[in-house]
């Protein structure tokens, strides 16, 4: 019976497999989170993936497109199993996607040692830029440490002396209060690192109070994903809006803001934000991909959908370079380090570590013409940045 | 640290504390009289949440979404008591387990089906939304001193229900002996339902209190369930008081580890450990005592059923 | 066992021995991952299985067993400790160390505070992982390389980690089978039955259960070795108390106090997890749905019911 059963399995498993290996298509496997509150960020990548799919009409290199979007459950051994059937089962070309840094940690290897290409199209942890750096590793977002950089350096700008810095407890959260310690230049009165995962920690009341008696001048958060809505909501019930000006990264976004209009929580406009792009970024591609995502969900597209659209084209300009020949991946690889494509953020170089030098924006929260709520550029405050870990990589 | 902050963390501390009270009553009631685990106690309060969320943007009456949605999730909870649980108080602890995991996976999927994955959000009328000035210098937002009035009633009212009444008297029976209540001639399936009921209204009043706070999100309710298990256990399950006393402990031992625990352990350490342990051990610490309370006390605090 | 079922334990070991082989020839390497998958995971729940089933001991915390056993693989790797032997020992003494620390504790009481305090200790140790930011913390840590169990054996290999855990599989399914049958399993069903009379009968009951305590999380922590070296990532996450949940779960799909009943609840279950999320992204309403089904008809598991249909079938 136990055979009976195993042969069963196994046999249903190859009916829903897809069949394998077929030339006549470019197989993405996709990987991002569907499932747990986190969804929303994996939807909206997802929207933003099928949207480019259909900007380039299906076809890549005379190739047609074929994208298996991949669950993770937020979870890192659920990413890297997920991972492993889109490599060894689904036999894809490239795996692109990852929102959560531990998820792309634990599942680099799966795609780097079976020699596929990995895109990040979001996380972009310090190892991966530094020591464990891959000739087949490419980031079309950032590397984490360096958003914050720029408004840390906004920060001293501003004649900031006291700040207090909140942030979750994991591996993006320590990199998002490494960058800005480093340009910062006055001091840091307090820092909370909260509990994360899929049990988040939602109530800052403990922490809100410490920051409010510590005599800060600024505070400083980072809380993606549905924590930046709870976060922005107990900061105006605390009353800090007017006491405690915030400064937050990747946590005010077209994610949260729908929803913090819906709610009314006015106190989050006007508020500045540090980025690589915002929806108003001026040049062609970035008007293409607004007006299209704008057009078919009817609502702005997050930058991580921006990234997710990008990775998409990045691609598209490694198959069309070698016409079409997937087996060529010394030509794919030389064309993807030329970032030789139309990417929404303009044009941009990639260090040797594949982690793009591009520049970073200052934004802040405002109502567009329909009223609807979103971010516009200020300024720029770096031009042309590059991540400091690209100095550990040896390629 | 000074006198003020202290005095606003303890009510952190209470706030959490009449959270926990509301979730842990029920649980501890239904895992008393019933001796049912139920693992799935959480989804009311997710539901609560929720129905609170969709009727207060629907209605724009956060009142009028309040009154509604405790009498909604009592309903749910009749509905649940009757379609499964009342099937369950037969099986032994296990196949609860199993059961109410079960029930949880059912409950997070159907809300992601119903509201979406984005969770919801609602503003509180202007009027909740300020900060009270308690005495000199502590400020406090109205919206948490309601909570805690609010949770503080409940618990007041719980306890004379409990204490003073003839429902109150076969819940009492009930917990220490619920074979002698059945020999009684009581209405038994009657009195469970209604405990299963009033323990998942009290869930979905805690949920939906919270959810202006921290918006409506699928899953809210697993975490703080499994707080809630460690309250009824440290105070012995079964018991009301013991249910109360054991939130309180922990909601205040949380929040005052949460933010007083990195300066104290700099006495002692060095900047750089404390800071790095103390996040760490302030999450650790309910589950510390709990152990502590259980080595000396197997039964927990007020524990009123000898196992 | 039943002549049947030895004929059936054969024919099963056989095929699992010509497996990685089939999988190679079909092309399906991926079929070879989740099968190792089933089997380490087969391997914690059969542990699970020798104190929640045959000495009804329910804990909601024994995944941390896997994670004790996966961070001594990761740990020692991270100083380029990559002995086999030196991690499994690793694996072996913490998990049976854990278990002799906290099953002092913990067996001093019953019933549902067992559960929430087994409960407790799982989440004191998935906080201290969170804690400890040198092995990465909430992010987990990276093996980089399999342990080195000797010449002639490369477990980066697939078919020969196959065969390690295959191996592993069959040595604690016999370790089980043969306790359970021994004096001391007598001893330890009777106890579940009923304690005061073994008590009364002269046993040191709690010595018993202590020693089976320790006995399940060794194996478990046998579990967590392979699955470090496996998944090549452990994290404290691997020891949620929902793992905890899932061991549960699979035991009793299977069929509590039974030898195969785990390994056919880790078959279901990773069947269900490997099928369902191909279909729709809400398969967790349906995993729901079956618990509940095995909870309230399920009496035995799949093997409860094979053996009342078998009982039924035949005149």
């Amino acid at each position: 019976m136990i055979k009976k059963f195993i042969r069963g399995a196994l046999a249903l498993m190859i009916l829903v497999l897809p069949g394998v290996g077929s030339a006549e298509s470019v197989k993405i496997g996709f990987v991002t989170t569907l499932t747990t509150g986190a969804a929303v960020i994996g939807n909206d990548m997802r929207d933003a993936v099928n949207l480019a799919v259909e900007d380039l009409n299906g076809k890549m290199g005379g190739l047609d497109i074929e994208v298996i979007f991949a669950d993770d459950g937020f979870k890192p051994e659920t990413g890297k199993q997920v991972t492993d059937k889109l490599v060894k089962s689904d036999d894809v070309d490239f795996v692109a996607g990852y929102i959560w840094s531990h998820v792309l940690l634990a599942s680099q290897k799966s795609v780097l040692n079976a020699d596929k290409f990995l895109i990040s199209a979001n996380a972009g942890p310090s190892q991966l830029a530094g020591k464990l750096c891959h000739r087949d590793f490419f980031s079309t977002s950032w590397q984490n440490d360096q958003t914050p950089m720029a408004m840390g350096a906004v920060l001293s700008q501003r004649g900031v002396s006291k700040l207090y810095v909140m942030a979750p407890n994991y591996a993006a959260g320590k990199n998002m209060v490494a960058g800005v310690e480093r340009t910062f230049k006055g001091e840091i009165v307090g820092k909370d690192l909260t509990k994360w995962g899929k049990d988040a920690q939602l109530d800052f009341s403990a922490e809100l109070a410490k920051a409010k008696a510590s005599g800060a001048e600024a505070l400083f958060v980072f809380y993606p994903g549905k924590a930046g809505g709870a976060f922005m909501k107990q900061y105006e019930q605390a009353g800090l809006a007017d006491k405690l000006p915030l400064y937050t990264v990747f946590t005010v976004d077209a994610i949260s803001l729908p929803k913090l209009q819906q709610a009314n929580m006015k106190a989050v406009l006007g508020s500045l934000t540090t980025g690589f792009w915002g929806p108003g970024l001026k040049n062609p591609q970035n008007a293409r991909f607004v007006e299209g995502f704008l057009k078919k969900f009817g609502r702005y597209p997050s930058f991580y959908a921006a990234q997710s659209y990008d990775s998409i084209f990045l691609i598209n300009s490694a198959v069309e370079a070698v016409g079409g020949d997937l087996q060529d991946r010394d030509g794919m690889r030389a064309a993807m380090e030329k970032a030789d494509f139309p990417s929404v953020r303009g044009s941009f170089s990639y260090g040797a570590n594949h982690f793009p030098i591009q520049n970073f924006y200052l934004l802040e929260v405002v109502a567009d013409g329909n009223g609807n709520w979103t971010t516009e550029i200020r300024s720029t405050v770096f031009e042309n940045h590059q991540d400091t870990y690209v100095a550990d990589c040896r390629l | 640290m000074d006198s003020a902050l202290v005095m606003i963390q303890v009510l952190n501390g209470l706030q959490l504390g009449v959270l926990l009270f509301l979730l842990a009553a029920g649980l501890t009631l239904v895992f008393g009289i019933m001796d049912f685990i139920n693992l799935a106690h959480g989804a009311f309060y997710m539901l609560g949440a929720f129905i609170c969320a969709t009727l207060a943007l629907w209605l724009d009456s956060f009142l009028l979404a309040v009154l509604l949605a405790v009498p909604i999730t009592f309903v749910i909870g009749v509905v649940v008591e009757l379609g499964i649980a009342r099937q369950l108080y037969q099986a032994d602890h296990l196949e609860q387990i199993l059961a109410t995991f079960g029930l949880i996976l059912i409950a997070d999927t159907l809300v992601q089906m119903i509201w979406g994955p984005e969770g919801l959000t609602f503003a509180l009328p202007e009027i909740l939304n300020g900060q009270v000035r308690l005495f000199y210098d502590v400020e406090f937002p109205v919206y948490r001193i309601l909570i805690i009035s609010a949770g503080l009633l409940v618990a007041l009212a719980l306890y004379l229900v409990v204490s003073h009444t003839r429902i109150g008297m076969l819940i009492r029976a009930g917990a220490s002996n619920r074979r002698m209540v059945e020999a009684l001639g009581v209405d038994i399936r009657m009195l469970f339902t209604l405990v299963f009921a009033a323990g998942a209204a009290m869930a979905g009043l805690a949920g939906l209190m919270i959810a202006p706070i921290t918006e409506a999100s699928i899953g809210m309710g697993n975490e703080i369930l499994i707080v809630a298990f460690v309250v009824i256990v440290i105070g012995g399950i079964g018991s009301v008081q013991g249910a109360f006393l054991g939130a309180m402990l922990v909601g205040l031992i949380d929040t005052l580890g949460r933010s007083f625990l990195d300066d104290f352990l700099r006495l002692f350490l060095s900047h750089q450990a404390a800071e790095t342990s103390a996040p760490a051990i302030s999450a650790m610490l309910i589950y510390i005592l709990m152990a502590v309370i259980l080595t000396f006390r197997p039964q927990g605090l007020f524990g009123v059923r000898s196992s | 066992m039943s002549k049947s079922g030895g004929w059936l334990a054969v024919v099963t070991v056989l095929g699992a021995l010509l497996l990685p082989f089939w999988a190679e020839y079909a092309g399906e390497p991926f079929i070879l991952d989740v099968i190792i998958r089933l089997m380490i995971l087969a391997i914690a729940a059969s542990s699970l299985n020798l104190i929640l089933g045959y000495s009804g001991m329910v804990s909601l915390g024994h995944a941390v067993f896997i994670g004790i056993g996966a961070y001594a693989v990761g740990i020692p790797a991270y100083y380029d400790l990559n002995s086999g032997w030196l991690q499994l020992a690793a694996a072996l003494g913490a998990s049976g160390c854990f278990a002799l620390l906290t099953g002092l504790i913990c067996l001093r009481t019953r019933g549902a505070y067992f559960i929430m305090i087994t409960l407790a200790f799982a989440q004191m140790m998935y906080f201290i992982f969170v804690s400890i930011e040198e092995y990465g913390g909430d992010d987990g840590l990276v093996i980089y390389s399999r342990s080195e169990m000797g010449p002639g054996v490369d477990l980066d290999d697939n078919s020969q980690l196959y065969f390690l855990v295959l191996f592993c599989l069959i040595a604690v399914m016999i370790l089980i089978h043969r306790l359970t049958r021994s004096d001391f399993g007598q001893v330890i069903r009777s106890i579940k039955i009923n304690e005061v009379r073994m008590q009364a009968l002269g046993f040191d009951t709690f010595r018993y259960r202590l020693v089976c305590y320790v006995i399940s999380g060794m194996i478990c922590g046998l579990a967590g070795w392979l699955l470090g070296n496996f998944t090549g990532f452990i994290s404290p996450e691997m020891m949620d108390w929902t793992r905890s949940g899932e061991l549960i779960a699979m035991v009793l799909l299977g069929g509590a106090a039974t030898v195969v009943g785990p390994l056919l609840g880790a078959g279901i279950f990773i069947g269900v997890e490997t099928l369902l999320p191909e279909m729709t992204i809400y398969w967790h309403l349906y995993l729901g749905i079956l618990l509940i089904i095995v909870a309230k008809f399920g009496r035995g598991g799949l093997l409860g019911w094979w053996t009342r249909w078998q009982g039924r079938s035949r005149p």
